[in-house]
Order: C-alpha cells, then structure tokens, then sequence
C-alpha cells in the first residue's frame, strides 16, 4: 500500500504551485471530461460507491449529503468549499490548496455538476494569504481554459467559482457558522433542521464539502467508485491526508490508507519519537478529539474504529507527545483556545469553557484545590449535549480525556498547591 | 477622499460576484483594512454607509472576527502561534525574546510603531512548528537564535 502513487499529494514536494497545463500533463482535468459525457445522476453514483466520508471531520457519507441537495425541489443551488481549515494541528488542505490548486477546481466542477449548483465559492480561512493569491491565479486559468464558466467544455454546463476569505474565527469551520459568515453575519451557527442541503447560503439549498473530500472526487471518477472502495478500510474507505505534528522525527503530511494505525503512522512514516525518547499521549485528529495512550496506537486511523477507543479520526491531525510534555498545561492551552473560539451563543460552552479555563489555570499554576478534578467533570457535564453545535462538548470531551488518562498528573496539581 | 474611490469600485466590482449585497461586508472590512492598517470608526461608518448595513450590526460583526483590528496598528504584523503544537515545541519561550528585544506584548505595539504582536490561535505550519507569519509571510522552524535574525529584515 505504502509505494501507492500519491493522488492527493501528487509532485507536492516541488517547490510552487502547480500551473493548469503543468496539471493537464499529470492527467488533470481529464475526470472532468469523463463526468460531463456521464449524466449527473451517475456522477452522483459513483461517490455513493465509493464510501467517501468527509474529511473535514464529521465524517458524513459525501454521496448522502449530495443527494439531499439533489432531491430538494428548488432549482438553484450552491456548493461551498469549506477552506476553513482551523483545526489545531491540521495543515492538510493547505498543501492541496499550494500545491495542486486545480485538483481542488476539478473537484469542484465536478461535484457541482453532480449537484446541479451553478455558483459555488471556497471559504478560506483568513491565516492563509499565500494560498489566496494560487486560488486566484488558478481560478483565473481555468476561466481561460473553460473548466469555469457559463458553457464548461461547451457543453453548456455553468458554473462560477469565487474565493471569500474569513477572518479569524475557528467556528466558521462549522458549515452553519460558515454560512453566516458568507452572508455576511457574526459567524454563529444554525439550529439544525433545516440542514444545508435543504435551506442553506442565501436560503437556498447548499453542499458544504471540505477540500480533501472535493480533491478526492476527480480520482474517484478516474478509477470508478468500486475500485475507490477498495483502499483501506472496509467500514469507511480511501485515501486518507494525515497531518502530523509534535515530537516525531518527521513531522509533516502523509497520504495514506484509511485504516493506517497510529503505531504506523508514527513509527514507520514518521520515523518515530524525536531523541528516541517514549511516547506519552497522541491526539488523534485534531485538539477537538480525545487523547490517546501509547496502549491505543495499534487502532486502525478511521470513522468507525477511533471511535470504539474513546476518540475521533476528525480531521486526521496527529499531534505526538513525547514523555517530557506537562499534560495538564496542554490540556490549558487546548481549553484556553476553545475559550477563546466559543462564538458566544450558547450559554453552557460561553461560560463553562470559561469555567473549565480558569479551574486549569490554578491547576497548572499549582495551586490547585481538592475537589477540582471532580469539578472539571461536573462542568463539562453541564456543557455537552446543551449547545448548537459540538464546540463545547468537544472542549468538555477533551478535558474530560486528559483528565481520565493522565489523572495522576492532575492530582499532582492539588497535591503541590 | 481619492482612497475611498478606489475602494468605491472594488466594493462594486465585488457586489457582482454575490446575490445579496450583505455578503459583500467581511470582504469590505478587509479593503477598508488592507488601505488604512486598521477599521476606525469612521471606517465601520463608510462600509455601513455604502452596504447600506446598520452601523451597530457593522460593528457587531467586524469585532467578532479576530483578524480584523480596531486600534491602530505598527508597520509590522508578527502574528506569533502558540497553540499546542507551537507550544510543546518552544513557541512561548519565543514570547520572552519578543519582549526582551523590542518590548513586545501581545495585543500590543512598539512605540516606534514598526511592530505589532497577536496570538495566533493555529496557523496550520504545524509540521514546521514553532510558526509566526509577519505581514503575509509564512516562517517555520522558529527558534531563540533565529527569531530576531527573521524580523531583523522588516524595517
């Protein structure tokens, strides 16, 4: 599986993006051809097949989400790239992005076909002023080449793509919030039903898909959504970009099979633990995902299997602790930045991250007091399942996870205090 | 103003690519932003004006965006990440050097105006961590030694 030509990272060890008829030469655009000879409802079908879960880290089925856009009566509809990429330790989207800005396009022109969306914009997190310019420049070549526009390939086919940058703000990761934000609005999230896919930009109804899942579809239409379903595991298939950060030798993104363990990821790909020193703690996917002890690694990295060990894949982003790191400060810091991102709406996460901040800090400072590890647990209860969207139950899970597998470092806290 | 005009067009040329005026708003605050350094009041009101948008709801929505600043900034933006990954390699220590060198606290600005310093909540330079972007730019593998070396080069 490892000697696997890269798709998603294909030639992204050059320096620069690549151009459109530098992509061309790699194959590019051709899935684009293939899809518009088919009828959009076959399109559609083959990502079905193809068991493509999303990959901004929810996770759900790319063909279901798809079809609900389709089965909605209204005609005009939207695709939006959510290019939000904000999770901490995720830097995944932004290597497509640089390096293969038209696998992105294809992707899209593709999916919107599918969906029958005749305008669609990528959402780009603000942080990234570089990748902005390469969408520019790339979205301009292929007006030129018309793989964009009012008749794609002469086939009557519209579709016009824009960029609309963030500015700052985690929660517009959420598809919801991101519509506000596109709208023009505070970046809140929705109350859900009604979902996107039925009521989403401009009331209208709305796909929302993450770059890696857009940047999958042209190779799925290229080996077909059978072949697709083939890679990795069964439960929830294909390739998989892993971001991996921390105290690893090689730090960095990897295209590997979903169902990749830990272990491999970061013994074999990584080259393993900087100084050679002993592995403490692994979050899997991102701040948002629960910790993970050194006995969980040998789990296979996907959807269905981190889940049945207390985690989340999320957005694939590994961030690796070797036996010096001070738990309890990075349990701090991930709370401090969900303090610092909750978007205020709700009550439980506004004023109990806030809560959960400060209990931490005075832990950390060292002058903790008895019961607070108790009152981490009761705090978090009162936020998770009590809120619009899942940033609050993922700042609660998050502690809870740090506290359940490194309690005797929180004990320690109260104990010096 | 000559500035405003300018910014006039882009504003209108920007209004083509959405239905609804409104979404023209975030992209708006960043014009106003990118030509004067910062959103002044007075500049909230222009966008409120042009967009057609309540004043208080312009103001609601630019001081909910973190990368949108509302007092004057330096010369410089040093946009320094200490998330978990930045931190657990080194990043706050980058903290102290900041303020040994130049003075330099978060949420603050030097006072010969050449820099100003903002935590950043990931930049998503993870694998190059500890990361800081100055202005548009992307530097990685931060350490004590080099930092200074780095923004040495912004006048």
């Amino acid at each position: 599986m490892n000697s696997r030509e890269s798709v998603l990272l294909k030639n992204a060890d050059r320096p620069g993006p690549a151009g459109i008829d530098e992509y061309g030469e790699w194959g590019g655009y051709r899935s684009l051809h293939k899809a518009l000879s088919m009828e959009p409802g076959q399109v559609l079908d083959e990502v079905k097949k193809s068991g493509l879960r999303g990959r901004g880290g929810a996770g759900f089925p790319t063909g279901m989400k798809w079809s609900f856009a389709v089965a909605d009566p209204q005609t005009q509809k939207y695709l939006l790239c959510n290019a939000d990429e904000g999770e901490p330790g995720t830097f995944k989207d932004r290597i497509i992005i640089e390096k293969n800005p038209h696998l992105l396009i294809e992707g899209m022109v593709i999916s919107a076909y599918a969906v029958g969306a005749a305008s669609g914009y990528i959402y780009l997190r603000g942080e990234y002023p570089k990748a902005k310019d390469i969408l520019l420049r790339a979205i301009k070549e292929a007006y030129e080449k018309n793989y964009l526009g009012d008749s794609i390939l002469g086939k009557g086919v519209v579709f016009h793509l824009h960029i609309h940058c963030g500015a700052g703000a985690y929660i517009c990761g959420e598809e919801t919030a991101l519509i506000e934000s596109l709208e023009g609005k505070r970046g809140q999230p929705r109350i859900k039903p009604p979902f996107p896919v039925n009521e989403g930009f401009s009331s209208k109804p709305t796909v929302v898909n993450n770059v890696e899942t857009l940047a999958n579809i042209p190779y799925i239409l290229e080996i077909g959504g059978d072949e697709y379903a083939k890679i990795g595991s069964p439960e929830c298939p294909g390739l998989k970009l892993f971001s991996v950060s921390g105290h690893v030798k090689r730090p960095g993104v990897y295209e590997l099979p979903m169902g990749v363990t830990l272990r491999e990821i970061i013994y074999t790909h990584c080259g393993g633990i900087r100084g050679d020193r002993k592995l403490k703690g692994v979050i899997p996917g991102g701040v948002s995902t629960p910790v993970l002890l050194p006995d969980t690694i040998d789990c296979p990295m996907d959807f269905f299997h981190l889940g049945k060990v207390g985690s989340m894949l999320g957005s694939g982003a590994v961030i690796v602790f070797d036996e010096t790191v001070d738990m309890v400060k990075v349990c701090l810091r991930i709370t401090k930045f969900f303090e610092h991102e909750s978007c205020g709406k709700c009550t439980p996460c506004r004023e109990g991250v806030s809560w959960l901040r400060a209990v931490l800090e005075r832990m950390s400072n060292g002058s903790g007091r008895g019961g607070d590890k108790d009152l981490l647990t009761e705090v978090s209860n009162n936020i998770a399942g009590k809120t619009f969207c899942p940033l609050g139950e993922n700042a609660a899970a998050a502690v809870q996870s740090f506290v359940n597998n490194f309690g005797d470092e929180f004990k320690e806290k109260i104990k010096s205090g | 103003m000559a500035l405003d005009n300018k910014i006039l067009d882009e504003i209108n040329e920007l209004k083509r690519k959405y239905e609804d005026e409104r979404s023209c708003l975030l992209p708006a605050l960043y014009l106003f932003q990118r030509e004067y350094g910062w959103l002044s009041p007075e500049a909230l009101e222009r966008v409120a004006e042009i967009l057609n948008i309540p004043k208080a709801t312009v103001k609601g929505v630019s001081t909910f965006y973190a990368m949108f600043s509302h007092k004057p900034m330096g010369r410089h933006l040093i946009q320094l990440c200490t998330n978990v990954a930045c931190m657990i390699m080194g990043g706050e220590r980058l903290l102290d050097i900041l303020k040994g060198r130049y003075g330099l606290e978060p949420n603050l600005t030097t006072p010969d105006r050449r820099f100003s310093l903002v935590i950043m909540e990931c930049i998503g330079a993870c694998d190059t961590a500890p990361a800081m972007l100055v202005d548009t730019d992307l530097h990685g593998n931060l350490t004590e030694e080099n930092i200074i070396g780095i923004l040495e080069r912004y006048e």
